[in-house]
């Protein structure tokens, strides 16, 4: 079975100054797999040339054996990868309601449609309420998403990005700025809803990383130095020194 | 209430409206029986599809732009061109349907010039379509077999070819002729906010990059929506040329596409009735108004500046501020203080106007001296004291004004207390 993920000797330069030096990741299917790293050492930079928002300077990503650097992020998100961000991304103006429903839109099928009214699509419809019920947001259904609690928009934005029915799930610091009990609300719901997904995430919280994540990879100046499970990241001694040992 | 249920009170509700502006259209000729307020009211339905369908892309979609009288005036070209070939007898088409002609220009015409303007967003796009529209209004000069040149296009409306034996010659038939176009153009255009494509309009101005996460090519969305947009605009041109039996190259030009602009936000963007509101009221001002004073678009661009800096929700946005308020029952919490905000308003805008209308006596006037008839008095804008007058009654108005301006703030922040406190929806 081909990976889910593939990422084989990505290097990302922007004019001279190179952030991903040469990066090799492979994510089974159903695998949830963490980033670690110090701050500055790439890791934003690595999803945005995942989900296509920039392209590789060097090297090939693969989406269950099919190219798909250098593709726009609708033609990746149309190959079944989705991403959330770590700066709330929402369609501010809309309700809760309206952003479940446009992130639907495409998954079923209605591309461009001027001739349907969104309104009476009773299965687009069922489908938006079903995920307002799942996140625990029916209560704000009608809201616009500005207008929401840190924590409700960090939700929608995490339903968002998964109700398009995407199977490889990128996180993007899914918990930055949450309290402790937020925190867990929101792991329990991300466990929840990405069942039999590919999980891909990065994390600062190392609670939420040990707890959640098959396998973690430790990313170090633009460098995976270290790839394996949990109990085993922990151990080790170079992760250690460079990363684990230094802030926390 | 279920689901079901809410959905059909929507719907009813919605006929509803509709029904009642269909109404307003037919009975209003019956209030303001004047030859010239059936043309007012003429181009008010003209100009409500034309702004509609201009907010299709500034309220909808998020696109800035200074070229959209190009699929207006070029929608109207063909319409003429078209009753031409029927007056000719080389063609055949009912003049109820001729409208269409306009609007199959307009949607060309949007998709060739689309197709390269909205490849960018942002300023990228405001600019691009600056240039479109100021390429084709200089255009006309080059191609003057089909803008006519410095005379433009003329035709006679009549043609004998029509679905409902009337002959559109008196313009009250006109003014239904437009009334029925406008109330089938605004169903059209409000139903299409309520599509697919309609939703990602507004998912790719909220949110450009979370609407390609979520699939959605932006250019193509973009592109489809400036196509529909101006088919509506052509619509409205085509319906410009039936009533006014003229087009010429300005109709192309920029300074329409600034005055569709102009009444779009001043009646407000955010709402889908915002467009309609504008049209009528700048409408009305530049029939009204322009007949009594040259400075008119001085107040007007005075008007534009006000509601950009203090309302950039429009007049739509400013109604819809007062439903949460209105729901609650606290609107007369807020209404005195409206009222003690009012006459310092007058008074400065009493001033301001004795200046301006004064002004333009000095220059303009073949005597100067000879007095201006405003608020029911002689103005004589030689004298002294009458500039001393008008400018201590602007002076006292605004400062009047921001005086009473904390009155309604604090009155607002006690709305919104109480609204928050009965948890009423905001």
């Amino acid at each position: 079975m081909s990976d889910a993920l593939k990422l084989a000797n990505v290097h990302k330069r922007f004019g001279e100054t190179p952030i991903i030096r040469g990066v090799d990741l492979a994510v089974a299917p159903g695998e949830r797999h963490a980033i670690i790293g110090p701050n500055g050492a790439g890791k934003s930079t690595l999803f945005n040339l995942i989900s296509g928002r920039y392209t590789p300077s060097e090297g090939e990503i693969a989406l269950h054996g099919k190219r798909i650097s250098g593709l726009a992020p609708h033609q990746i998100n149309r190959r079944g990868l989705s991403r959330s961000f770590q700066i709330t991304n929402l369609f501010q103006n809309m309700t809760v309601f309206e952003n479940l429903r446009c992130s639907l839109l495409w998954a079923q099928g209605y591309k461009y449609s001027f001739w349907h009214l969104v309104g009476r699509q009773t299965a687009l419809n069922e489908a938006a309420e079903q995920w307002l019920e799942r996140l625990g947001l029916s209560a704000r259904r009608d809201v616009p998403a500005s207008l929401l609690t840190y924590a409700e928009q960090r939700t929608l934005e995490i339903g968002t990005t998964i109700a398009g029915g995407a199977d490889v799930i990128l996180l993007d610091e899914p918990t930055a700025g949450m309290g402790l009990a937020e925190r867990d609300h929101t792991m329990a719901m991300i466990s929840e809803v990405t069942q039999d997904k590919t999980l891909l995430m990065v994390e600062h919280d190392m609670g939420v990383v040990f707890e959640l994540a098959d396998r973690i990879s430790v990313l170090v100046y633009g460098q995976i130095i270290a790839s394996d499970t949990p109990e085993a990241i922990r151990a080790n001694a170079a992760v250690q020194e460079a990363y684990l040992g230094e802030a926390h | 209430m279920s689901h079901s249920q809410s959905s059909r009170t929507a719907l009813l509700w919605h006929i509803g409206v509709w029904a009642l502006f269909a109404l307003v259209i037919v009975v209003l000729p019956y209030i303001f029986t004047s030859s010239s307020s059936i043309s007012m009211m003429s181009q008010m339905g003209v100009f409500i599809i034309f702004a509609l369908s201009y907010n299709m892309l500034l309220g909808q979609a998020g696109m800035l732009s200074f070229g959209h009288a190009v699929y207006f005036g070029l929608g109207g070209f063909f319409t003429l061109h078209a009753i031409r070939a029927v007056n000719d007898e080389v063609w055949q088409f009912p003049l109820e349907l001729m409208p269409l002609v306009g609007g199959v220009g307009g949607l060309a015409f949007g998709i060739i010039f689309g197709s390269i303007s909205t490849r960018r967003a942002g300023v990228t796009f405001a600019m691009i379509t600056l240039g479109i529209g100021s390429m084709v209004e200089s255009s006309a000069n080059m191609f003057t077999d089909f803008f006519g040149g410095e005379s433009g296009i003329s035709g006679n409306r009549v043609t004998d070819v029509t679905l409902f034996g009337f002959s559109y010659g008196p313009s009250i038939e006109v003014y239904y002729l437009i009334g029925a176009w406008t109330v089938m153009a605004a169903v059209a255009m409000y139903l299409l906010t309520k599509t697919p494509l309609g939703r990602i309009s507004n998912a790719v101005r909220d949110n450009p990059e979370r609407a390609q996460f979520v699939g959605y090519n932006t250019t193509i969305a973009r592109f489809i929506q400036f196509s529909l947009s101006g088919f509506f605009a052509g619509i409205a041109g085509g319906l410009f040329a039936i009533m006014f039996e003229i087009m010429t190259a300005p109709n192309v030009g920029l300074v329409q596409s600034g005055a569709v602009l102009l009444m779009t936000f001043i009646g407000g963007v955010g709402l889908f009735f915002g467009p309609i509101i504008g049209a009528v009221l700048v409408t009305y001002m530049h029939t009204a108004l322009s007949g009594f004073s040259e400075g008119w678009i001085l107040y007007f661009g005075l008007m534009f500046v006000f509601m950009v800096m203090y309302a950039p929700g429009g007049i739509a946005g400013v109604i819809y501020a007062h439903a949460a308020p209105w729901r609650a029952g606290l609107l007369w919490r807020l209404l005195p203080s409206y009222l003690l905000v009012l006459l310092p308003a007058l008074l400065a805008i009493a001033g301001l106007v004795a200046v301006v209308e004064m002004g333009y006596q000095l220059s303009l006037a073949y005597d100067p001296s000879s007095p201006i008839d405003l608020f029911y008095m002689q103005i004589n804008a030689t004298s002294l004291w009458s500039w001393l007058v008008a400018l201590l009654g602007l002076a006292v108005g605004i400062a009047g004004v921001l005086a009473t301006a904390r009155v309604v703030r604090a009155r607002w922040a006690g709305v919104n207390r109480s609204m928050q406190a009965t948890g009423a929806k905001t």
